[in-house]
């Protein structure tokens, strides 16, 4: 019996793998974000043309531990692009934004209005929106399908 | 110089994403995910010049995000640069000849609201 890899795309693993890698994108950046922006919040202002001090604000541990986080959240962009389309993947990983404001909110403190929380609500039902379309519009797939 | 950054951000995010998505297209769809496949796959992008101009537009992104965020707070940096969202829908309309429908647009159009309230 042939062995069918995890996430290969037959039956019910192929339904699974654009969110799963929708989520993979989201959490990436998201993780990678608040890193990158911790490890910056003690640092002064980077000067425009001075690539030194872009190297050691690389070397800061909280940005050698975004970096990482936002390559897997590259590579899962990457692998999401090779079967969906960029009008779906684009807007479907923007909750991401979503996520970074209240991960803000409760990690770094950062101010959360009432207009930031309606804010939420209108990305969350774009995204949903988009969501209700099927991801690739080629490959003689029906268009406009619901799933 | 903050919104001169979020325009730099926002041109060189939608322009690698519209030519990673061109790239990868052209290298086919993903089917393997087992890790040692990865090396194969790296590969075939590294002969790829749509990705390799992808990744320079991403490292200029990389780099004024990172300016950005030395002098903003990550909740304006990071919804700042959603433009990006709507601005790459419209690209692949008409650069990827995706088909756009109502659907996708009004969502497009409902994040783009939402990230200029993120903002206020």
């Amino acid at each position: 019996m042939t062995k069918v890899p995890l996430l290969h795309p037959t039956g019910s693993s192929q339904n699974l793998r654009t969110p799963l890698f929708v989520a993979i994108v989201v959490c990436g950046n998201l993780a990678g974000n608040v890193l990158l922006r911790a490890g910056m919040s003690g640092s002064t202002a980077l000067p425009a043309l001075a690539p030194t001090a872009y190297l050691q604000a690389l070397l800061n541990p909280w940005v050698l531990l975004g970096v990482p986080l936002l390559i897997v959240g590259l590579a899962a962009q990457l692998a999401l692009f090779s079967w969906a389309d960029l009008s779906y993947v684009a807007p479907v990983t923007s909750i991401g934004y979503v996520l970074t404001a209240v991960a803000g909110r409760l990690f770094l403190h950062e101010p959360l209005s009432m207009t930031r929380w309606a804010a939420v609500f209108l990305i969350t039902a774009g995204v949903a929106l988009v969501s209700s379309t099927v991801p690739s519009t080629a490959g003689g797939e029906i268009y406009g399908a619901r799933r | 110089m903050k919104w001169a950054m979020v325009a730099v951000i926002a041109a060189s995010s939608a322009l690698a994403d519209v030519l990673q998505s061109a790239g990868m297209k052209e290298q086919g769809e993903i089917h393997d995910f087992r890790v040692w496949m990865a090396g194969g796959h790296l590969a075939r992008l590294m002969r790829n010049r749509n990705m390799l101009a992808s990744m320079g537009s991403l490292a200029v992104s990389f780099f004024v995000f990172l300016a950005l965020i030395s002098i903003s707070e990550l909740s304006f940096a990071v919804p700042a640069t959603a433009a990006t969202y709507v601005l790459e829908t419209i690209l692949a309309k008409y650069f990827l000849n995706e088909h756009v429908d109502w659907r996708r647009w009004a969502g497009a159009t409902l994040v783009a609201g939402g990230v200029a309230m993120l903002m206020l």
